[in-house]
């Protein structure tokens, strides 16, 4: 019982969704954004995916604080423990958070991983390790779980039996704050499990008034209501009980109980016309609900109290109709599981898309009646059964389609491979030619630059003379030497003509020397421009040469162990998805089995009362045959008696 | 006779059996450490999956997505900005490269701060002209269009570009653009 009430507590933990994810500062880094996109629509596959790729590649950076991802990176580490959790990977999460516990963190940040890790034991139902984890909270708590960790305490309390303390951190919470209908709902199983009974009552009882727009505080409040009407009418108080019956919507989720409780509180007064009342609403409500059914039966009951006992054989009658219609559809239902029907609608995508798609599967051809077994599908180890289903299914597409894109993946590779294998060897002759002549070029400039430096500190400024001057200089060399081999072939006016122009020469190179020293220097300058530019040309050649061998080389083994990885992960997700998918199916077929055989037995129970009111309806209409024929009979004696 | 006998006796049985089986498999309870166990399998299954998608994406990176061509634009919007967002179309040196019509739940994540990655693809180096146009829906009802250029300089390195929009109600710019 108190693990029935403490479930109904879990599912009823609001759950701060995505709280660790949203970064606590500016948006810093775009991949980090990127990752945010993924979790905030619950597409938790793609987010992990993405955040591991990012921790792992800033991980493996030299200087990682020079990667935008580092801002995030604290946050990122809880997150992906979240977000695993979120995917229902609880164990590397608590591995995840674990780690964050054992690193030498600031004390906020160990209470914070703390809590997420005790609150990843409750969601498991690992109770004792859950107030291992929370117990391990010392010190400051970060402001934003401040009340998120004394709700999740107390559960974790209620859960191993520490009530008062519970009790004390319950009430503490207050019934104002973001656990409004929680808080109540949850001291009130307190005081129930500490046998403070009175106390509970009045925590229900203002559960039971609270007013809010949340549909699920409403629920809430019905459940409260619906709790204290059951404990009323258990001891013996049908009046209590039918003022908290009253207080129940008519179109919430546990109308049809209130209804039904509502008739046997009447019952208990012995109103049996006034039972009629919510019965009859209830009546008319869908067939496979549970309430619904008890009221079939019910119905006729009180009619047959009411002595009216051929109307109640008529609506007996009628009950067996619909509870042998209901065996035929069970059966149906359990044979379409037992075909894969079930399975088969459960991944359909049609459930991403509707919101009402688990009642909706019965739509579906040859589908079971899936309303028998809606009970079930809020159930826990269903859901997380079911979860997991769906998750596997996701995974099979997954791997399905990347083993397709690696056979693609080859087919570019290939056509890389034919159209850049036969260009390379020219492109290589020409690159060795280009290297050559860069090389030339490169060797030739440093002569130059060499040059330069030594006119620096010796003169020489034959060194700058043009071309022009240079030939000028080697003719009048040659014409000196011709006039040293045969002297008297000149005047002196041709020697003096000589000297003159070798002077007018020497002058201007001379004096010219340092605006040509300064022009050979930014000349040089240009030249080194022109030559970075090479070196930029020759290295995107560089690039370019080697971006057309790496698309097509070095590929061929990493491709090969992806595809056997791929394949073996695939064999082993279809044997579990298989696995996953008979459990699922024997959940469902058990518990459609468990609804026939209560439609059986209620078959057997309105034969026998068919029976015994349509006996006594005959009795009754024989009776009152008996009576008409006797005061018949009397009239026509009193006719003969008289003269 | 005798093996007229025998036959009714064996469907008989066979009858009784399959009775007998029906009921047991009727019967037969999922325990919790069956789905304890079958739990920890899924878990293990997700953890290989998730090691290979990243595997992959690795691979598809250098194959596909070079850093030397690499260029990655991302769509984002003004947190709080509740402007309905409709569609989105890029055009990249006057071709269309991506178009997007949204989901509420894009949307949504949109709104919250995530940052959807728009497009992924190739281009040279150099100079190349990026424009955006979107449409949607004013919270005071209506049509709202806008659209907006960026010239966009791609070199070695990976290219990462931000399209931040805004709505008619918003205090920020229509579009930003931001290299990362």
């Amino acid at each position: 019982m108190r693990l029935r009430l403490f479930i109904a507590a879990l599912w009823l933990f609001p759950l701060a969704a995505y709280a660790s994810v949203r970064p606590h500062q500016e948006l810093r880094d775009i991949f980090y954004g990127e990752i945010l996109y993924h979790a905030y629509q619950d597409d938790f596959f793609q987010a992990i995916s993405h955040l591991d790729i990012e921790l792992g590649q800033h991980r493996g950076l030299d200087e990682p604080e020079l990667d935008s991802f580092h801002w995030h990176r604290g946050q990122a580490e809880f997150a992906v423990g979240d977000l695993e959790l979120y995917y229902r990977m609880h164990l590397r999460a608590g591995r995840a958070i674990e780690t964050v516990l054992a690193s030498n963190v600031p004390e906020t940040e160990r209470n914070e991983a703390a809590f997420r890790l005790a609150r990843l034991y409750y969601r498991k139902q690992d109770y004792v390790n859950a107030l291992h984890a929370i117990e391990l909270i010392d010190g400051k708590i970060p402001k934003n779980i401040q009340s998120d960790e004394q709700f999740l305490r107390a559960q974790i309390y209620v859960a191993v039996g520490k009530f008062d303390e519970a009790i004390t951190l319950l009430k503490d919470l207050g019934y104002d704050g973001a656990y409004g209908g929680y808080v109540e709902y949850n001291l009130a199983m307190a005081y129930l499990q500490t046998a403070q009974a009175e106390k509970a009552v009045v925590t229900l009882d203002d559960l039971g008034k609270v007013t809010s727009d949340d549909e699920a505080v409403l629920a809430l409040k019905d459940k409260g209501n619906l709790k204290l009407a059951n404990y009323y009418l258990d001891s013996g108080d049908a009046e209590k009980a039918g003022y908290y019956f009253s207080r129940i919507r008519l179109d919430g989720p546990f109308s049809n109980k209130a209804l039904l409780g509502a008739g046997w509180v009447e019952i208990a007064q012995k109103k049996y016309d006034r039972a009629l009342v919510p019965w009859s609403l209830l009546h008319e409500r869908e067939q496979t609900n549970y309430s619904v059914q008890e009221a079939m039966m019910a119905v006729p009951y009180a009619y047959s109290k009411l002595n009216v006992h051929g109307k109640a054989a008529i609506m007996y009658g009628k009950a067996m109709d619909v509870f042998a219609r209901e065996v035929d559809r069970l059966d149906a239902s359990i044979k379409s599981i037992r075909e894969g029907k079930f399975l088969a609608a459960l991944v359909s995508k049609q459930g991403e898309k509707d919101k009402n798609w688990v009642v909706n599967l019965r739509e579906l051809p040859d589908s079971p009646e899936t309303r028998y077994i809606l009970d079930l599908m809020a159930a826990h180890d269903f859901q997380e059964s079911l979860k997991n289903y769906k998750d596997l299914a996701d995974l099979r597409q997954h791997l399905t389609i990347w083993l397709q894109n690696l056979s693609v993946y080859e087919d570019i590779i290939e056509l890389r491979r034919q159209y850049y294998e036969p260009l390379l060897p020219g492109i290589e002759k020409q690159f060795k030619k280009l290297d050559s002549r860069m090389r030339l070029r490169i060797e030739q400039r440093d002569r130059l630059n060499e040059r330069i430096r030594s006119l620096l500190i010796l003169r020489r400024p034959e060194y700058l003379a043009t071309a022009n001057e240079r030939a000028l200089l080697d003719r009048l060399e040659k014409i000196r030497v011709d006039i040293e081999a045969n002297p008297d072939a000149v005047t002196e006016e041709t020697l003096y003509r000589l000297r003159r122009l070798r002077g007018l020469l020497d002058w201007r190179i001379k004096s010219e020397f340092d605006q040509r020293l300064t022009k050979a220097y930014k000349n040089l300058q240009d030249l080194d421009g022109l030559i970075d530019d090479l070196n930029k040309q020759y290295r995107a050649f560089v690039r370019t040469r080697q971006a057309a061998t790496q698309s097509y080389e070095g590929y061929t083994i990493p491709i090969q162990k992806l595809r056997t990885q791929l394949t073996e992960t695939e064999a082993k997700l279809k044997r579990i998805m298989a696995r996953q998918g008979r459990v699922l199916e024997k959940m469902a077929i058990n518990e459609l089995d468990r609804r026939r055989k209560r439609l059986e037995e209620y078959q057997i129970k309105a034969r026998f009362a068919l029976a015994e009111s349509y006996d006594r309806a005959s009795k009754q209409q024989q009776k009152k045959a008996l009576e008409q024929a006797a005061s018949a009979a009397e009239a026509n004696v009193d006719e003969k008696v008289q003269p | 006779m005798n093996t007229h006998a025998q036959t009714t006796g064996l469907r008989l049985c066979g009858v009784i059996f399959a009775v007998l089986l029906s009921f047991l498999v009727n019967a037969e309870e999922v325990s919790r450490q069956e789905i304890k166990s079958l739990d920890e399998q899924v878990q293990d299954v997700k953890k290989d999956v998730l090691n290979l998608s990243a595997e992959l994406a690795r691979l598809e990176e250098k194959l596909l997505f070079p850093s030397n061509t690499q260029v990655s634009l991302f769509l984002s919007m003004h947190e709080g900005d509740d402007f309905r967002l409709d569609s989105v179309q890029v055009k990249l040196d006057d071709k269309v490269v991506a178009q997007h019509l949204y989901s509420f739940r894009e949307l949504e994540a949109l709104h919250l701060g995530g940052v959807q990655r728009l497009y992924l693809g190739n281009i040279r180096t150099g100079e190349h002209e990026l424009v955006v146009s979107y449409a949607g829906k004013a919270p005071a009802g209506g049509e709202y269009k806008r659209s907006g250029s960026y010239r966009l300089t791609k070199e070695i390195g990976p290219k990462f570009v931000e399209i931040r929009i805004a709505g008619p109600e918003s205090t920020e710019q229509d579009i930003q653009f931001r290299d990362w």
